[in-house]
C-alpha cells in the first residue's frame, strides 16, 4: 500500500556520480538550483537542461525510475501553472468568460513549470546517487564552521540520519497496524471527515507507542556501544576529496558561469 | 461452511524488476472445526497465505470461496468475511490502543454495529476464554506483562465471535511457560467451541501436540498437507527446506534404529513416553 514512494530514494548502481564526494553533490545541487533563478531568457534553461541530461546520463539511473518518483508532485505543478496562467495581469491573449490568459501569465507558467521540474529532477539526482548516511555526513562536514556558534551540528546530522532510516520502518509498521485493525472491523475509508479522523486513533496510538519503543531501544543500543555525541568521534569512511571531486567542482563552476552569462544575454 | 482456495497466486511488486512470487498455485480446502497448523520457513508465504483468507490481500489470480461464495465477487461483503474469519497478527499486542483492557476488547464487536449490552457481553466472554481475570478489566493494557497483553489482543479478535480463528505465530517472543499456556488455551477453545483454527508457526514442536492437520509451505507452494504423523515421516524433505520434525520424532527414530520396538505412531512427548514404557515392559 504505502511502499511505492520513491521520492528521496537511493538507487544502487555503479557510476561516476555515485562515487563523487557527497559534499560535491550537495554543493552542485545548490549551485544548479540557484542558477535556475538567474535566467532571463530560454537559452539559459536550455544550457541547464543539457547539463542536467549529461549528469543523468553519467549517473546511470534510468530516467523512467526518476520520473516515477515525480508523480506525487505533478499536482503541485498543475496548481502553480493554473494560478499563474489566469491570475497574472498584463496583455490579454485569450479570454474565456471571466478568465483571461495574458502574455505575461503564459510566460510565468512556462518558466515555473520548467524551473520546478528541473529543480525536482536536480535534487532527486542527489538523493538517488547518494546514500542517506553519506548525505548527512556531508552536511555535518560542510556545516562544521557553525560549531563555533554553538550549533549542535553533529547532533542535527545524527537526528537526520536516524529520521531517514526510520521512514521505511514506520511505513511498514503503519501498514501492519492498519491491517490488524481492519481485521478487527476498523474502517479507514468511509464516513465524513470527523469520523475518519476518529478512525485514525486505533492506528496512531499504536504507531506512536511503537515509535517510542523503537527510539528507546535504539538509544539503549547506542549507549551500549558507548555513543556519546560527536566529540572525538572518528568515521569508518571519512570524506576526503579526490582528484575527480576537484574536477567536478571545476565543471560546476564552468556550468554556472556559462549558464548565467547565456541566460542573461539580451538578444 | 468452509474456505476453499483454488489456484491462488500472489506476486509482490508485479511488473517491477523486484517481483516476488509469494504464493504459487495454492489449492486448499479448509473444512469446519479442524485445528490446522501452517508451517514454513521465514518467507515461505505462510503469512501471505493467511492474509488472503480474510481478504486483507487480494490474490493476483485464482479464487477463494467462503461457504461456496467467491470472496472476490461483486456483491460479496468483505466486512462480513472479516468478522467471520478472525485474524490475530504476529505480536498482536502492538495493536492495543484503548485506555483499558475492556474497552480494547470491545473495539471489534463495536465495529460490527452490535448493541452496547451485546458488545460488553461478548468482550467479557472473550476475556474469560483467554483467562484474563475481571480484576484486570480496567487496567491500562500497557501495564500488563507480555503474555497478558497478547492474550488481551487475542480476546479482541475472539470477541467478534469468528467461525475461523487464524493465529500468526501466537507464541513468538514468549517464554516456554507463556507459550504452553497460550497453546493450551487455544486447544481448549477449539474443543469447547468447535472453532476452526489455523495456527501459523515455524516450529513443528509448537504445533505437533495440538493440531489435526499440518500444511507445510515452501517457496509459496504447499509442500505437504496431511495429518501430523504422515508429514513427520518426510523428515529428510523437511530438513532440506530448513524445517525439522519435532524432537521426539528423532528420539523415536534413533530408538528404532537401535532395535527398540517403539512403533511409528508417536508424535507428541506423551505418546512417545507411553510407547517407550510399553516397549520396556514387553
Amino acid at each position: 500500500m504505502l511502499r511505492d514512494i520513491t521520492l528521496g530514494q537511493y538507487y544502487q548502481t555503479e557510476s561516476v556520480i555515485h562515487r563523487l564526494d557527497a559534499r560535491v553533490k550537495l554543493a552542485g545541487t545548490l549551485i544548479f538550483i540557484v542558477s535556475l533563478f538567474f535566467f532571463k531568457n530560454y537559452w539559459g534553461y536550455l544550457v541547464a537542461a543539457l547539463f542536467l541530461a549529461g549528469v543523468i546520463k553519467l549517473s546511470r539511473v534510468p530516467f523512467k525510475f526518476m520520473v516515477k518518483g515525480m508523480k506525487a508532485i505533478v499536482f503541485l505543478v498543475i496548481i502553480t501553472v493554473l494560478f499563474s496562467l489566469f491570475l497574472t495581469p498584463g496583455e490579454a491573449l485569450v479570454s474565456l468568460g471571466k478568465l483571461t490568459i495574458t502574455k505575461e501569465g503564459l510566460n510565468t507558467a512556462i518558466t515555473t513549470t520548467i524551473r520546478l521540474s528541473m529543480l525536482i529532477i536536480g535534487s532527486s539526482i542527489m538523493t538517488l546517487t547518494t546514500t542517506p548516511n553519506n548525505l548527512t555526513d556531508a552536511m555535518e562536514k560542510s556545516m562544521r564552521p557553525l560549531k563555533k556558534l554553538h550549533v549542535p551540528v553533529h547532533e542535527i546530522a545524527m537526528m537526520m540520519s536516524i529520521a531517514l532510516r526510520f521512514i521505511p520502518i514506520l511505513l511498514e509498521e503503519t501498514d501492519k497496524i492498519m491491517k490488524a485493525q481492519i481485521a478487527r472491523g476498523a474502517d479507514f475509508e468511509s464516513g465524513n471527515l470527523l469520523k475518519r479522523a476518529k478512525a485514525m486513533v486505533p492506528l496512531l496510538v499504536p504507531l506512536f507507542i511503537s515509535a517510542f519503543r523503537r527510539a528507546n531501544d535504539l538509544a539503549m543500543a547506542m549507549e551500549a556501544r558507548c555513543y556519546r555525541g560527536g566529540d572525538g568521534r572518528t568515521k569508518m569512511k571519512p570524506l576526503i576529496y579526490q582528484k575527480r571531486d576537484h574536477l567536478a567542482y571545476v565543471c560546476l563552476l564552468v556550468y554556472f558561469v556559462a549558464a548565467v552569462v547565456i541566460g542573461r544575454l539580451h538578444f | 461452511m468452509a474456505i476453499e482456495l483454488e489456484h491462488v497466486n500472489f506476486i509482490y511488486g508485479e511488473d517491477t524488476p523486484l517481483a516476488v512470487k509469494a504464493l504459487d498455485d495454492v489449492n486448499l480446502m479448509i473444512p469446519d472445526g479442524q485445528f490446522i497448523g501452517i508451517i514454513g520457513h521465514t518467507g515461505s508465504g505462510k503469512s501471505t497465505l493467511v492474509q488472503h483468507l480474510n481478504g486483507l490481500m487480494k490474490a493476483t489470480s485464482g479464487d477463494i470461496r467462503y461457504n461456496g461464495e467467491s470472496i472476490y465477487g461483486k456483491d460479496f461483503e468483505m466486512r462480513k468475511l472479516r468478522s467471520k474469519v478472525g485474524l490475530v497478527f504476529q505480536y498482536p499486542e502492538h495493536q492495543l490502543f484503548e485506555i483499558d483492557v475492556f474497552s480494547d476488547v470491545c473495539f471489534g464487536p463495536k465495529n460490527l454495529g452490535l448493541s452496547k449490552e451485546e458488545v460488553e457481553e461478548r468482550a467479557k466472554d472473550a476475556l474469560q476464554k483467554v483467562g484474563i481475570p475481571e480484576t484486570m478489566y480496567y487496567q491500562s493494557p500497557f501495564e500488563l506483562s507480555g503474555g497478558q497483553k497478547r492474550r488481551v489482543a487475542i480476546a479482541g479478535v475472539l470477541a467478534m465471535q469468528p467461525d475461523v480463528l487464524i493465529l500468526d505465530e501466537p507464541t513468538a517472543g514468549l517464554d516456554p511457560k507463556g507459550r504452553d499456556e497460550i497453546l493450551q488455551q487455544i486447544k481448549t477453545l477449539q474443543t469447547e467451541t468447535g472453532l476452526t483454527i489455523l495456527l501459523v508457526s515455524h516450529s513443528m514442536d509448537d504445533v505437533a501436540e495440538y493440531v489435526d492437520r499440518i500444511i507445510v509451505m515452501n517457496a509459496g507452494k504447499v509442500m505437504f498437507d496431511d495429518v501430523p504423523k504422515s508429514v513427520f515421516a518426510h523428515v529428510k524433505e523437511l530438513e532440506e527446506v530448513g524445517l525439522a520434525a519435532p524432537q521426539v520424532t528423532y528420539v523415536m527414530q534413533e530408538l528404532r534404529k537401535r532395535g527398540f520396538e517403539v512403533g511409528e505412531d508417536a508424535t507428541t512427548v506423551e505418546e512417545a513416553a507411553k510407547a517407550i514404557l510399553r516397549c520396556l515392559k514387553a
